[in-house]
C-alpha cells in the first residue's frame, strides 16, 4: 500500500496493464509531447514510445473509431478524452458502433477497449467542458460505465476494466485527480465492476452517490453524525453493470435514501437509481427516495454560478431533512 | 498497326470470374425475391450491376489474412471472401444459420474467419474502423492490408475526412475504395458532391490517389491487384475511386427510381453490364460458347435455388437468444 493521487493512480494502472500486456496503447490527444492535459500520462511517452503513446489530431470521432477498428484486431486501445464533454463528437462511434459490435456479429468481435477522461465540472470551464458523460453511457446497452471515487478504485478498476473484452467507460471527475489515498499497488490488483462500495456503513439513511459526489456525501455523513444520525453511504462505483444488491440491501437496512449525482438532474443516471429503488423497496421506505442533482442549466462561467450548479454537502443535508 | 492485345488472365480464371459473377447476380436476385415473400425484412441492398468491382478487390488480397470492411451493401463482399453462401442468405433472412445468428441481417453481415469485418449501416461511420484494423496490422508489424469499402454518399462524411488524415499521417496500409455507383441512396453525385472527381478526396492528406472502371471485371483485376501489391509493399494508404453503376434500386423497398434517374440513362448504362462484357470476352478468346455459358447459368440459378432451401430450412432464434451476446461475459439487464 502506498499513499497515492487519483491521477497518479490512474497514470501507475496505465504503465502496469503497458508493461503486462504488449497489445495494450493509449492513444489521444496531447497525451504524449504534452504529457495530456491532467497530466495523466505524463512520461508515458518517454517509457513506450510513440507507438504505443500516439498523440492524434483534434478529431475525436475519427480516433475513437480508429482505436475501435484495433480493438476488433485484437489490440486493447485506452483511448483519452482530453475531457469526456469532447466525446460527444465521437458519440455516433462508440454508440453505434463499439456498443453493439459483439452483438450485432452473434460474438464473432469483441472490442476490448477503455474511453476514459474527465468528466464533470473542474474549476470555471463553463458549459462546453463540464458535461457529465456517464449517465449518457451508462445507458447504452453494450457498454460497461465506472465512475471510480477514489484513488484506489480508480487503480482496481482501471485494470478491470483494461483486461477487459467489452468497451469501457471510465470516468474521472477532475475534482479528484489531486485527492490521495491509499492504494493496492499490487500490479494484479483488480476490482471487479458491478460491486458497489460501502464508503461509510450506518443505520438510519442511505446516501447513494458515485464519483466525487461520493466525497460530498462523506461530508454530509459527517455533518449528520454530530446530529445524532447515522448515515450510511454507498459509493456505486460501477454503473453499468449496477450493483442493485448493495444498493437495495443498504435502503433495506436504513429505510430512507438520497441518491446524489452531479449530472443534471433531469433524466441523470441517479434518477435511473431512484427509479429502482422505489421499484425494489417500495415497502421497505419510511419515506419517498429524495435525489439532489446538478440543476438543470448549461454550466456557467462564473464560479459563483458554477457553485450553485453542482451540489454539495449543504444540498444534501437538506434533501435529508426533507425526508422527515 | 495497334499492338494485340497481352491477355494475363487464363482461361479458367475468366470463366471463374464469370462464374462468380452470375453467383452474386443470381444471388441477390434471390434475395430481392425473398423479400418480396416477406421472408427477409428491413432494408436490403443488392450489388447487382457492380459484380466486377468486388471480383476484382477479392482475387487481390489474401482472403482470409487481409482485412475487409464495407457498408450496407455487403453481400457480394462475404461471398466472394468464401463465407457459406447458405449462411449469407440465412442471415438475410433472421435465421440462426446466418454468421450472427440473425442478429445483423443483409446489412451487417460479418466473417471473422475469412476476414470481413462488416457489414455496417452508418454512411461512412466504419471507415475509420477500417483505419484502425490498418493500424493494428501496422502495430503489430504485420503486412495485411485493409479493403475499406464505401460508397460515393459516404465520401462526403466528416469522419472519412478525419480518417483519410490520420491514414496519410501514420501510413496505414489500408486502401479506401468508393464504389461510385452515382447516386447516394437517391441523391445524384451532382446533387450531393462539390466536386464530382471524388479520387482527388485522397489528395490532400498526401495519399496516392487515382479513378479507375470497375465495370470491366479483368481491367478491375489488373488494377486492384496493382493497388493492392503497391501498398502491401509501401505500407502507405490508397485513395482508389472505382466508377460504377447501381442496375436496382438503392434497396429493395426502392421501387421507384424514375425519382433520380431516368429510363434512357439506365439504358446506357445497363449497356455496361460487367456480365454481358465479360461473356463477350469469353466468346472472343474461345474460350466458351453461349450455349455453355447459358448451361452455367442454369447450373448457378439451380445451385441459388438450393441455398435459399436450406436457408430457409435453418429456424428462427428462440427468444432467450435475445439476451446474448450484448456483452461477451455478462447478461444485460433483463426485462421490459
Amino acid at each position: 500500500m502506498a499513499v497515492m493521487s487519483y491521477r497518479d493512480a490512474v497514470r501507475q494502472s496505465i504503465i502496469d496493464e503497458m508493461e503486462r500486456d504488449q497489445e495494450v496503447f493509449m492513444m489521444g490527444e496531447d497525451i504524449g509531447r504534452y504529457k495530456g492535459t491532467f497530466r495523466v500520462s505524463e512520461g508515458l511517452l518517454e517509457k513506450f514510445g510513440e507507438k504505443r503513446v500516439v498523440d492524434t489530431p483534434i478529431t475525436e470521432c475519427g480516433f475513437t473509431g480508429i482505436a475501435i477498428g484495433a480493438a476488433m484486431a485484437g489490440l486493447r486501445p485506452i483511448v483519452e478524452m482530453m475531457t469526456m464533454s469532447f466525446s460527444i463528437l465521437a458519440l455516433d462511434q462508440i454508440i453505434n458502433h463499439a456498443a453493439k459490435i459483439h452483438y450485432m456479429t452473434g460474438g464473432q468481435i469483441t472490442v476490448p477497449m477503455v474511453v476514459r477522461g474527465p468528466s464533470g465540472a473542474a474549476n470555471q470551464l463553463s458549459a462546453q467542458h463540464s458535461h457529465s458523460m456517464e449517465g449518457w453511457y451508462a445507458h447504452v446497452p453494450g457498454l460497461k460505465v465506472v465512475a471510480p471515487a477514489t484513488a484506489d478504485c480508480a487503480s482496481g478498476l482501471l485494470k478491470t476494466a483494461i483486461r477487459d473484452n467489452n468497451p469501457v467507460i471510465f470516468v474521472e471527475n477532475p475534482g479528484l485527480y489531486a485527492t490521495k489515498a491509499e492504494v493496492n499497488e499490487d500490479k494484479d490488483y483488480t476490482i471487479p465492476f458491478g460491486k458497489a462500495r460501502v464508503a461509510k456503513e450506518g443505520k438510519d439513511l442511505s446516501l447513494i452517490a458515485y464519483s466525487r459526489m461520493v466525497h460530498v456525501c462523506m461530508k454530509a455523513a459527517e455533518e449528520l453524525e454530530s446530529r445524532g444520525i447515522s448515515a450510511e453511504v454507498i459509493d456505486v462505483r460501477s454503473l453499468l453493470p449496477l450493483d442493485t444488491e448493495t444498493i437495495f440491501g443498504s435502503v433495506r437496512k436504513t429505510h430512507r435514501a438520497v441518491v446524489v449525482y452531479e449530472d443534471w438532474r433531469s433524466g441523470a443516471f441517479g434518477a435511473e437509481i431512484h427509479a429502482r429503488i422505489n421499484e425494489n423497496c417500495f415497502d421497505d421506505l419510511d419515506a419517498p427516495v429524495g435525489r439532489v442533482g446538478g440543476l438543470n442549466v448549461p454550466m456557467p462561467y462564473s464560479r459563483i454560478l458554477e457553485l450553485q450548479c453542482i451540489p454539495n454537502e449543504k444540498d444534501v443535508l437538506a434533501a435529508v431533512e426533507k425526508l422527515g | 498497326m495497334a499492338k494485340p492485345a497481352v491477355h494475363t488472365e487464363s482461361a479458367a480464371e475468366i470463366e471463374q470470374y464469370f462464374r462468380e459473377m452470375l453467383f452474386i447476380r443470381h444471388f441477390e436476385e434471390k434475395c430481392n425475391f425473398a423479400y418480396r415473400q416477406g421472408k427477409a425484412g428491413g432494408y436490403l441492398h443488392v450489388y447487382i450491376g457492380m459484380e466486377a468491382l468486388a471480383i476484382g478487390w477479392m482475387h487481390s488480397i489474401r482472403k482470409g489474412h487481409d482485412y475487409v470492411i464495407t457498408a450496407y451493401r455487403d453481400h457480394a463482399h462475404a461471398l466472394l471472401l468464401g463465407t457459406d453462401p447458405v449462411a449469407v442468405m440465412a442471415e438475410i433472412c433472421g435465421r440462426v444459420a446466418g454468421p450472427s445468428r440473425g442478429k445483423g441481417g443483409s446489412m451487417h453481415l460479418y466473417d471473422k474467419a475469412h476476414g470481413l469485418y462488416g457489414g455496417w449501416g452508418i454512411v461512412g461511420g466504419h471507415i475509420p474502423l477500417g483505419g484502425g484494423l490498418a493500424f493494428a496490422a501496422k502495430y503489430r508489424g504485420e503486412d495485411r492490408v485493409t479493403l475499406n469499402f464505401m460508397g460515393d454518399g459516404a465520401s462526403n462524411q466528416g469522419v472519412v475526412f478525419e480518417t483519410l488524415n490520420m491514414a496519410g499521417l501514420w501510413d496505414l496500409p489500408c486502401i479506401f475504395i468508393v464504389e461510385n455507383n452515382e447516386v447516394a441512396m437517391g441523391t445524384r453525385l451532382e446533387y450531393h458532391a462539390a466536386d464530382t472527381e471524388l479520387w482527388k478526396r485522397g489528395l490532400p492528406f498526401d495519399i496516392k490517389s487515382e479513378r479507375i472502371d470497375g465495370m470491366d471485371a479483368l481491367q478491375m483485376k489488373k488494377d486492384a491487384q496493382r493497388i493492392v501489391d503497391w501498398v502491401r509493399e509501401n505500407q502507405k494508404p490508397y485513395f482508389v475511386e472505382v466508377m460504377s453503376y447501381r442496375f436496382a434500386g438503392h434497396g429493395a423497398a426502392d421501387n421507384d427510381r424514375s425519382l433520380y434517374r431516368s429510363k434512357d440513362e439506365e439504358d446506357i448504362n445497363f449497356k455496361r453490364d460487367p456480365i454481358a462484357r465479360i461473356e463477350m470476352e469469353l466468346e472472343r478468346r474461345n474460350i466458351m460458347n453461349r450455349e455453355k455459358m447459358e448451361a452455367i447459368e442454369a447450373e448457378i440459378v439451380a445451385q441459388v435455388d438450393e441455398i435459399y432451401e436450406k436457408a430457409m430450412a435453418s429456424p428462427h432464434p428462440v427468444p432467450e437468444e435475445v439476451y446474448e451476446n450484448v456483452y461477451s461475459d455478462m447478461e444485460p439487464e433483463v426485462g421490459h
